[in-house]
């Protein structure tokens, strides 16, 4: 019997980490949002920016979704004429950062507890108010996770992410097939 | 050009002598004229369109320029569906003209229909000026955004020097890998700015290279699995029509003795009055096709998509089949099926490189049971009726009377499904119909497309009163044009497929279907310039429609009053199996 290519609520989604290498042109963003939205899938991150060749940009999407809708996105995505390369890094030894900024309360009496959580999450306090720090950290998204619920109890009043990017470890790039 | 697909039918001839004002290259000019230069250098004698207030600059070369015919249309989706159609009857890259706004609004449709069933066209837009964008300029409208769906690729140009590039990187993408629309967008100071011309022989696009190679590692494996099948089912769409593979399956079935079935979109990649072929497979297929795609233990996919059409439950559909995959697009390998066997590649050069694997098999008990079948459940209407004309009937004489030789478009509903039963199509490039979108009202303006393209073969157009009425008013270009397409209108003073559903599915409540208020078509065919004719008794249609294929210098179109209670069969309902056919057997 022919395999049916998409058993829905059979697979859970998994998290995966996608890097797209794109012409630099005006659109190619709405592009490549249009294709998630229009089939659905759910976007978790999205960071752009042009690369080491000014004529070419650099996504990173991390989405989650099963096995099929992974072999799908990625495929519909080679389709697209701006796309140039499109690799799932989900499985291959990766290096992963994100920036966090967090204006947290930082009242006289917490101050320096905050401080000590920051020297040992090798944060920077980047803005200090009358009650707030603004804190600079970052690292993978484990520890950008932890960091934030540590944070917490002492009240985040704002908190803006940039969204993982990603590089491959060791000499290769996403350029090379 | 090197690369320019050329069909086999290579018939085209422009409408009318012009003279060509040829240009130095390098010399400074428009970008409108750039534009009409490039179009010329890209092969393109004849565009559909219709002006306004931004495509001045454009339509003023037009006046003067020569070369390239421009048929006014009388919508601008009609100015899409027929550069559709002339790319489906000629192999070659269609061009519609719309202005900005609600021009390039109306041929939205048309984009839509042409990447649904990957059809080749490039769409030239005027824009508003560059310093106007996104200010809600008169006839402004966003139709790169609009479009990014349903567009292979679109372009807005902002550079008047980049204006012979766009035009040819829009042809490449258009006509290569899978084929699909492209549009091009130009503001109308860029259409007037002055540039240096040169034409562009070679077009480069870091980010596409469709003549990657082929994967086809497991070559050895498809013919093996060919040679053991005991149950085969050759399945083809139309992507054997797009590759031009159509000698390579015939050469597949001759070799093999494996019977054929084609989707819509495939029907003349196989000649269907062969004996092996199965006809059209599906939702309205024949009971044989069906019966075989049940039984079978391999299907060879040719350029086809597993459309749900053809499919209906998807996990209940071929049950018994391992699947060999041919087609161009990686994506479409496991969008629905995970193929045994996945040849990712032109489907007429994965059938070369196929074909000398493949080993010779004689007639088995296999193609006597297709036989069998085909003997029993012959697709039928009821004959020697004297009053009633059978929608049915009228295809049958129309094939009869062209031996099969026609082209033939079509709208969407009924008609369609039993022009593709009964029209025993022969050779590719004859059928032209909306498939994956079904777009009502596309057949007129398709064959006109075709008739402007292919002017060799009688044109033929199997419409529906619903559809007819919606792109009727290209009549107008077609009378102008001295364009010979005939119009077949299968008139059942209703919207027959809906009116189908409803008494099939909705307990016959007929819900919005009764078009008794429709117009008069033969004083409609009449005041537009074109011949009307009726047919209300059996006994004439033959005779009608020999009398249509006489006339050569103005549209046709018929009337034929045919029965409004016909349902069409076979039918396979939605999301269901063959066990679910509901077919009649003769009486």
């Amino acid at each position: 019997m022919p395999t049916v290519a998409s058993k829905p609520g059979q697979q859970i989604g998994q998290q995966h980490t996608i890097t797209i290498l794109v012409e630099n042109r005006p659109g190619v963003l709405a592009r490549v949002a249009g294709l998630f939205a229009r089939r659905g899938y759910n976007v978790d991150s999205l960071a752009v920016s042009i690369t080491e060749d000014p004529t070419m940009s650099r996504m990173t999407v991390v989405c989650t979704g099963d096995g099929y809708i992974l072999d799908q996105i990625t495929k519909q995505l080679g389709k697209l004429i701006d796309i140039i390369r499109v690799a799932d890094y989900t499985d291959m030894p990766m290096l992963e950062r994100e920036l966090a900024l967090i204006k947290v309360n930082a009242d006289v009496t917490k101050r320096g507890e905050i401080k000590e959580l920051v020297e040992i999450f090798r944060a920077k306090i980047i803005d200090i108010g009358e009650t707030t720090f603004t804190i600079e950290v970052t690292g993978n998204v484990e520890k950008i996770t932890a960091f934030e619920s540590l944070l917490e109890p002492y009240g985040i009043r704002e908190m803006v992410r940039t969204g993982r990017i990603a590089l491959v470890r060791g000499a290769r790039t996403a350029a090379q097939s | 050009m090197a690369d320019v697909k050329r069909s086999h039918i290579e018939t085209y001839k422009p409408v009318g002598p012009k003279s060509v004002r040829p240009i130095e290259d390098g010399t400074t000019t428009s970008g409108a004229r750039a534009l009409m230069l490039e179009l010329k250098h890209q092969g393109c004698e004849v565009v559909f369109g219709l002006p306004g207030g931004v495509m001045l600059p454009a339509y003023d070369v037009l006046y003067d320029e020569g070369g390239l015919n421009h048929i006014l249309v009388g919508h601008e989706q009609g100015a899409a569906h027929m550069a559709d159609g002339f790319s489906r009857a000629t192999g070659r890259v269609g061009v519609c003209f719309a202005t900005s706004g609600p021009g390039a609004t109306n041929i939205v449709t048309g984009l839509c229909n042409a990447m649904m069933d990957s059809i080749p066209m490039v769409a030239v837009t005027g824009q508003v000026r560059t310093s106007s964008l996104g200010k809600d300029a008169f006839q402004e409208a966003d139709i790169t955004g609009i479009t990014l769906p349903v567009t292979k690729h679109n372009f807005l140009v902002t550079d008047a020097n980049a204006i012979p590039r766009t035009i040819a990187e829009a042809f490449y993408i258009a006509r290569t890998g899978r084929p699909g629309p492209v549009l091009v967008d130009i503001p109308t100071d860029i259409a007037l700015a002055r540039i240096d011309y040169h034409p562009v022989n070679d077009v480069h696009i870091r980010s596409y290279t469709p003549d990657v190679a082929m994967n086809i590692d497991s070559i050895d494996i498809a013919a093996q699995l060919i040679h053991e099948a005991q149950r085969p089912v050759i399945y083809v769409g139309g992507g054997a029509i797009s590759s031009g593979a159509w000698e390579e399956v015939r050469e597949l079935a001759r070799k093999t003795n494996i019977p054929v079935t084609t989707t819509l979109m495939g029907k003349g990649a196989f000649d269907e009055t062969h004996d092996l072929s199965l006809g059209m497979l599906g939702m309205h297929g024949t009971a044989y096709s069906n019966f075989a795609v049940r039984d079978t233990d391999l299907l060879i996919n040719i350029g086809a998509r597993f459309d749900d059409r053809v499919t209906g439950k998807v996990d209940g559909w071929a049950s018994q089949a391992k699947t060999i995959h041919i087609d161009i697009d990686p994506a479409e390998h496991g969008k629905v099926y995970i193929p045994d066997v996945s040849l990712v590649g032109d489907c007429k050069y994965v059938l070369q490189a196929l074909l000398p694997l493949v080993r010779e098999r004689d007639r088995t008990s296999w193609n006597a049971q297709v036989d069998a079948w085909k003997q029993d459940f012959p697709l039928w209407y009821p004959t020697g009726q004297d009053e009633i004309i059978y929608p049915q009937h009228v295809v049958d004489e129309l094939f009869k009377s062209t031996d099969g030789e026609a082209i033939v478009s079509t709208g969407v509903g009924q008609h369609q499904m039993w022009a593709a039963q009964f029209y025993k199509c022969r050779h590719p490039r004859t059928f032209v119909s909306s498939g994956g979108l079904g777009t009502m009202g596309f057949g007129l303006p398709a064959a006109i497309g075709a008739a402007v393209g292919v002017t060799d073969r009688p044109n033929w157009c199997v419409d529906g009163d619903g559809s007819f009425i919606m792109t009727s008013e290209e009549l107008m270009p077609a009378v102008q044009h001295k364009i010979p397409v005939k119009v077949a209108i299968l008139n059942n003073f209703c919207l027959g497929m809906v009116r189908q559903w409803q008494t099939m599915f909705w307990d016959e409540r007929l819900s919005s279907v009764d078009l008794s208020y429709q117009p008069d078509f033969v004083k409609l065919a009449e005041a537009y310039g074109a011949v009307g004719l009726r047919v209300e008794k059996p006994s004439d249609v033959r005779r009608v429609i020999d009398e249509a294929n006489d006339i050569t210098d103005r549209p046709v179109v018929v009337d034929f009053r045919v029965n409004s209670h016909e349902n069409c069969l076979p039918m396979i309902p939605a999301g269901q199996t063959v066990d679910q056919m509901i077919v009649e057997r003769p009486l």
